[in-house]
């Protein structure tokens, strides 16, 4: 019987089985940051170890950072402390750190991948829950606690318990106006956001295979939102072809014969990878990527949306188990059961994050934005995943086209995904958010509230003042 | 996080419930607390925002509560963020087992590392727990993490632990490092037989 990429990536990594019962895995590719790793290296320093595999660990940093200036010290003392360790930890540690005045820096999730780090066939721990974002390369990826990232540090490897996988198929091809984020929105919605605890997720089927990269990443970054800590695509040629030529690909800039004959053989294994056509799995669903809509979450957790033309549920029409957290949403959002979540008044549009904050986001917003206004009472902002994706939007007019509509273009950074930095959403205003939670106090207002929905979506709202169809400005492009 | 590890076989104190499904680990420690670097005095920021919000009215702020030490939730409770903040707040508030209808995984795998067993019970039994303890915050708990067993006052509940959680709680090498650490050599085979481990990377 064949084999699914799970099984194969976990076999080909498995050090021994524990007295636990659990695996020591190998973990091919550490990525860290200034949040979760200070403690964990304090931890090495007390009990006199080092970095086991300083080659295979690589640092950035992005929550704590300002996107408005990267000017030093930051005003926030802690975020300055907190910078200043990652600084000497990686010194000491002989860890490399993309850090601030370095064009590599950038959400870890967005430059992982644009620098070729993350590959198929890999283990990749970060201490951070999108790490299933890596995923869509066909790595196995999850998300550790601060614990385990001492643990990575000092062994390289970690101790975890199998996961079973659930194939979650889409089918079909996706109307226009409909993107990745609608379709993992949709699977969370339908599958639950417990649906996937004890699984990793393989999303496949032909909606999922026409899918770049990017978007892809998009899908596998919000796996954790349904409950599985890892989700998964298999590689094929549009993952070997995003990978080819970048700086930590095999046979980097893939000139000389000797490099192409490394990434000859890097693709061959590659193949080897992908789960076989006879693979067995632990479930199965199916959607129809052709009935997606462009979504919007209307709760505080991202499985609550609907489509943009939907009415909300209300306490009444949904299942009794389901009905406290309804409610309780409802409440929260001080929404009405049965109402339109078109139409809904925003405050703040943000444009960016792990999620969404590549350049292909940042391109399918700015079709949106060209030649239109944002509305006079909303604050709007587009910040980039990376410097990369930055100057790549710049090299585009990317800037100039939200700038003349009237977004703010900032540095790279988490910003308002999380709040850690200075953009933060302010009492009760509203968000639209290309981000990737939307629970109580996610975007740092305990009060404030959150509609997550594609970057098309969110310039639209910018533009409209309120939720809308971006099929509407889609169908019909601004007079420029 | 402790240098040391111990035998966790049993824990015994008051309860407190604190109710609904999915309450995620930004409710359970706002990301402003986490602009920190190490996790001294983080347990006095345990569910900040909540507890605002509530008014004195939420457990972590009911003095009948206060002292208790086994927390019992309903379901998915620490979903979201990986921050082992989370756990580390309700450890420093005073908190040494969770009890629930079920966890998120990463939260409760940061639970496991910090040796605090997180039990999941049925739905009703939660309830039935949440509301003695309601009715009766003085009411002793005894969660046995060798058989699975909850007692509270006179009544005995039944509750799961993965298998390999319950040993290596019981056995005290719930903290991972050692066993990772006992076999470099093992490691360096596996990594070797990796073909993209030898592929040199550019910096």
């Amino acid at each position: 019987m064949g084999k699914n990429l799970l099984e194969k990536v976990w076999e080909s990594h498995a050090v021994r089985e524990l007295p636990t019962g659990q695996t020591q895995l190998f973990i091919g590719l550490h990525l860290i940051h200034e949040v979760t790793s200070p403690q964990a290296f304090e931890a090495l320093r007390e009990r006199g170890l080092r970095v086991r595999r300083p080659d295979r660990t690589f640092a950035t940093v992005d929550h704590i950072v300002p996107t408005h200036t990267h000017a030093r010290p930051f005003e926030d003392g802690l975020a300055e402390q907190m910078m200043s360790a990652i600084e000497r930890n990686c010194r000491e540690f002989g860890v490399p750190l993309f850090g601030l005045g370095d064009r590599r820096q950038g959400v870890v999730h967005v430059v992982g991948p644009e620098l070729g780090l993350t590959q198929p066939g890999m283990t990749i721990a970060c201490g951070d829950s999108h790490t299933s974002t890596h995923g869509a390369f066909g790595a196995i990826a999850f998300g550790i606690g601060t614990s385990q990232v001492r643990d990575v540090l000092a062994t390289q490897c970690l101790a975890m318990d199998r996961l079973r996988v659930r194939r979650v198929c889409v089918g079909g091809a996706l109307g226009p106006g409909v993107y990745a984020k609608d379709v993992i929105l949709a699977i969370i919605r339908r599958l639950g956001v417990k649906g996937g605890v004890g699984f990793a997720y393989e999303f496949a089927g032909e909606v999922i295979e026409r899918l770049a990269m990017e978007e892809r990443m998009t899908i596998c970054n919000m796996s954790i939102e349904g409950g599985a800590r890892v989700g998964y695509i298999n590689p094929d040629e549009t993952t070997f072809e995003y990978l080819r030529g970048r700086p930590f690909a095999p046979g980097g800039a893939v000139g000389s014969d000797r490099d192409r004959a490394r990434w000859d053989s890097a693709v061959a294994w590659w193949r080897t990878r992908a789960s076989d056509a006879g693979a067995r799995y632990d479930d199965e669903v199916t959607f129809d990527g052709g009935a997606i809509r462009p979504h919007v979450t209307w709760g505080i957790n991202p499985g609550q949306s609907v489509d943009v033309g939907e009415a909300l549920p209300d306490a009444a029409s949904v299942a009794a188990d389901e009905r406290a957290s309804v409610v309780e949403a409802l409440e929260f959002m001080d929404f009405r059961g049965g109402a339109r979540i078109a139409g809904t008044r925003i405050d703040v549009a943000f444009i960016g994050s792990c999620t969404n904050g590549r350049i292909s986001d940042l391109r399918e917003a700015a079709r949106v934005a060209r030649g239109r206004r944002v509305a006079s009472h909303v604050k709007a902002l587009v910040v980039p995943g990376s410097q990369a994706v930055r100057a790549a939007a710049e090299a585009e007019g990317l800037d100039e086209v939200f700038r003349a509509a009237g977004f703010d273009w900032r540095g790279a950074g988490c910003s308002m995904c999380l709040a850690m930095n200075p953009d933060k959403l302010v009492g009760r205003q509203v968000c639209a958010s290309s981000s990737n939670r939307n629970f109580k106090g996610r975007q740092g207002s305990p009060t404030g509230r959150t509609l997550l929905m594609s970057p098309a979506m969110v310039a639209a709202a910018a533009v409209a003042g309120e939720v809308i169809d971006v099929r509407e400005f889609l169908a019909e492009p601004a007079a420029v | 996080m402790s240098a040391t590890t111990s035998e966790i076989r049993r824990v015994e104190g008051r309860g407190i419930p604190v109710r609904g499904d999915d309450i995620d680990t930004d409710r359970i420690i706002p990301a402003r607390f986490l602009r920190c670097v190490t996790f001294a005095g983080i347990g006095e920021h345990a569910f900040a925002d909540d507890r605002q919000q509530a008014g004195g009215k939420h457990p972590f702020d009911r003095k009948e509560f206060a002292g208790a030490s086994v927390l019992v939730v309903n379901a998915n409770f620490g979903c979201g963020s990986s921050r082992e903040h989370a756990p580390q707040s309700l450890v420093g508030w005073g908190v040494r087992a969770v009890l629930g209808e079920s966890f998120a995984e990463i939260f409760f795998g940061n639970c496991v590392a910090l040796g605090v067993p997180c039990l999941t019970l049925a739905a009703d039994d939660i309830e039935r727990i949440q509301d003695a303890l309601e009715a009766d915050p003085t009411a002793r708990i005894v969660v046995d993490v060798d058989d699975c067993s909850v007692g509270v006052g006179t009544r005995k509940y039944r509750g799961t632990l993965a298998d390999g959680v319950r040993r290596a709680l019981a056995s005290g090498v719930w903290d991972s490092l050692a066993l990772l650490l006992a076999d470099p050599a093992e490691v360096d085979r596996v990594a070797s037989a990796l073909p993209y481990v030898g592929w040199s990377a550019v910096v």
